[in-house]
């Protein structure tokens, strides 16, 4: 395949391997934080980390969508998704995540209510103009990468003057996340060590620009690299973020040139603005309350936003205390610290977020990395 | 034996425009005529002939290899195949796994009123040029007809047996570390074109469904290599799904190398585009082969001899490993586990 295996090629990894370990101070660990789920995947995927020296560790981020809604609002959806005339559409993965009683959107399925898996916004606005019988609500996940179509199914929802159509709306904000992790102490210190540096999201920068990393990098004083999901973007980038810490810098730099620019993409910007406001406050599971971290339907659309449309109440839920989710969402644990890993949580029967969407750093580890967590094999 | 000449059951069957009727599958009249003009005329043998309920069969002396399977792949026609030979070689490759020569097959069929029965003369049609290619006979068969919304058009149940040859233990559990692991050819075709004309995720696409029938592979390899430990056909969960299974039967690990997989541009390309792991997708005309080192450069010769196996790869080797991982070299210089294919990637394949 043209212009992907480029970017998985084997000896250019080894290459960059070898700058990478040239990179390396003696005197110091690197301790990188991936924000997200889709260069983590990448990461154990491609077996990245058997290319790095031990010095040089990766910490997975929250930048995976469907672990870090919490409980409380997947509850929200299973409510909708029990109301006879409601058509419940999401995205595949958020089919599975279990919601408090250990229900699930797939069990409510597997009951006879009417659940649907969609492939974008624009098939749920589909479902709506094909069932005009049905009230079709679309339960939107996403970071900025999948706020737009959102936003689009929406406005045209309203252009149409469609009235079975609503979003139950989640769209969280990324720069929020990443001033949460810096902001809280036990986030920004692993143990002893601090986080060093920051891979920076592929898709959702092509929308927001590397300029909304910019106050990070200087508030914090801590380097962004902006890293494409590629196996050997992320190679490359790791090498990038380590050459900042080394000359001492703390900068946006952006490696996935082929797709970011500083502004990102101002029409989609635009049509975000329109049609979506600021959320006050929004839970995060494992960050908890973040302000101004996620989005709302503005009252212009009103009539679109399932959460004015229908009688829900947000309740909190608490995460099963055993899980620890929380924790690997904010970066101070690992999928093995966890009791539950592999035992009692797997990716037949997960218990928490992380072990469900294959972005999910447990389901990532428990794929294609457990192995390393029990003896190696022995050769013959 | 000459079948007897029989007597019209009444007005012609509207293989054109006629559609199944809940009448065809209640024992009377109407299923008579099309038992009469549709299965026994397609797939005529010897024992169909008899028209009895059963088929009584002379059987060379030795082991009974014998394997069913039920087919509800969706859409029934796609590109290289449809429902009916499918389930042809489906259950064949089954029976030669275990390395017999396929001799026989029945096949059940349950069909949904209202199904049409163009579509179903069609996939009869298909069923008997796949058996006759593969030299085997359908010797019996059932058909039900079921309430409309009551299946979805067609299911197909097929039963295939035939007879090991002496000396030949071909099973699962016959895996040691050292041996070798080679694969008869590409990757996921099959799945990938079930996938490319699946309702609302049709793409344009040139890849055909590999199903086929292995024997004929199988009779040569098993020749040239009668130390092989196991055979079997990745179909569903695709190769990642077999060789775990493999591993965890034979109490082993596996190691595979991700450059030597035989994967077309096509399919490598289709599979990037939907989310796919070509691992995990279905195969219906492949094999996977474990053998002693010693014979495993003579075996790929073979296998890369026969038209079936052209493509046929070294992938890996077993391991020992108490926890049974499948493992692979990844082609960028690392290393992931193969795990269990876990939920369902691509429900209703075969």
């Amino acid at each position: 395949m043209k212009y992907i295996d480029e970017f998985r090629d084997g000896a250019t990894a080894r290459q960059l391997a070898r700058r990478i370990r040239d990179a390396v101070r003696p005197d110091r660990r690197y301790q990188l934080m991936e924000f997200c789920g889709g260069h983590t995947h990448a990461i154990y995927r491609y077996g990245v980390q058997d290319l790095l020296p031990d010095s040089v560790r990766m910490v997975h981020g929250p930048g995976c969508p469907v672990c870090v809604l919490p409980i409380g609002r997947l509850d929200m959806a299973l409510e909708l998704a029990e109301r006879p005339e409601v058509i419940l559409c999401s995205y595949g993965d958020m089919l599975r995540v279990p919601a408090s009683g250990g229900r699930s959107l797939i069990q409510a399925r597997g009951r006879g209510r009417d659940v649907r898996m969609v492939y974008s916004a624009a098939d749920a606005l589909a479902l709506a103009r094909a069932h005009p019988d049905r009230e079709v609500v679309f339960f939107a996940i996403g970071f900025e990468t999948t706020t737009p179509p959102t936003a689009v199914a929406i406005r045209a929802a309203s252009a149409e003057g469609l009235e079975n159509f609503s979003v139950l709306c989640n769209h969280v904000l990324t720069p929020a996340a990443v001033a949460n992790i810096l902001d809280s102490p036990d986030a920004r210190e692993i143990g002893q060590v601090p986080i060093d540096g920051f891979l920076g999201p592929a898709h959702v920068s092509i929308v927001i620009g590397t300029e909304a990393y910019e106050r990070f990098a200087a508030g914090y004083h801590k380097p962004v690299v902006i890293s494409g999901f590629e196996p050997l973007d992320v190679m490359q980038s790791i090498w990038m973020l380590m050459k900042q810490i080394n000359e001492g810098r703390a900068e946006v730099e952006n490696q996935y040139i082929r797709a970011v620019t500083r502004r990102g993409n101002v029409k989609a910007q635009e049509i975000v603005a329109e049609v979506f406001e600021t959320r006050r406050e929004f839970e995060w599971r494992g960050l908890g309350i973040v302000p101004d971290s996620a989005l709302q339907i503005r009252a212009r659309f009103a009539r679109f936003d399932a959460e004015r449309r229908y009688p829900l109440r947000y309740v909190a839920v608490a995460d099963n205390r055993a899980c620890a989710c929380g924790s690997i969402l904010r970066g101070v644990a690992q999928p093995t610290d966890c009791k539950l890993f592999g035992r009692a949580c797997t990716p037949e029967s997960p218990m928490g977020s992380c072990m469900v969407s294959s972005e999910g750093a447990c389901a990532a580890y428990y794929q294609y990395g457990r192995f390393r967590s029990v003896a190696a094999p022995a050769r013959v | 034996m000459a079948a007897p000449a029989r007597r019209s059951l009444g007005r012609p069957i509207d293989f054109e425009r006629g559609l199944v009727e809940l009448a065809h599958g209640s024992g009377g009249r109407a299923m008579a005529q099309l038992i009469e003009d549709l299965f026994a005329r397609e797939l005529s043998n010897a024992w169909l002939d008899a028209r009895n309920d059963h088929a009584c069969i002379d059987l060379p002396a030795g082991r009974l290899a014998v394997s069913t399977d039920s087919f509800v792949v969706s859409p029934l026609f796609f590109p290289g195949g449809d429902i009916g030979s499918l389930a042809v070689h489906g259950t064949l490759n089954d029976v030669a796994m275990s390395g017999a020569r396929p001799l026989h097959l029945t096949a059940g069929f349950i069909i949904e009123a209202g199904f049409p029965l163009a579509d179903l003369k069609r996939i009869v049609a298909s069923m008997a040029r796949a058996a006759a290619a593969a030299g085997v006979s359908v010797v019996t068969g059932d058909t039900k007809v079921v309430e409309r919304d009551q299946a979805d058009g067609l299911f197909i149940n097929t039963t295939g047996f035939g007879i090991v040859p002496e000396n030949l233990n071909l099973s699962g559990d016959r895996a040691r570390p050292g041996d070798c692991v080679l694969l008869s050819g590409t990757l996921g075709d099959h799945g990938v074109a079930v996938m490319s004309r699946r309702s609302g995720l049709e793409f344009d696409t040139h890849i055909l469904s590999d199903s086929a029938a292995l024997h004929d592979l199988v009779r040569v390899m098993v020749e040239a290599a009668p130390e092989l430990r196991c055979l079997r056909d990745p179909t569903r969960g695709g190769l990642a799904t077999t060789l775990n299974e493999i591993a965890r039967q034979s109490g082993v690990g596996i190691c595979i190398r991700e450059t030597e997989l035989p994967i077309s541009a096509e399919v490598a390309a289709a599979c990037e585009l939907l989310g796919l792991d070509p691992l995990y997708v279905a195969n219906e005309g492949k094999l996977v082969a474990i053998c002693p080192p010693a014979d495993a450069e003579r075996l790929l010769g073979v296998m890369r001899a026969h038209p079936l196996g052209a493509r046929a790869a070294w992938i890996g080797e077993v391991e020992a490993d108490a926890h049974h991982f499948v493992r692979m070299q990844t082609a960028f210089g690392g290393h992931r586990v193969v795990d269990w294919l876990s939920g369902e990637q691509l429900p209703r394949i075969c």
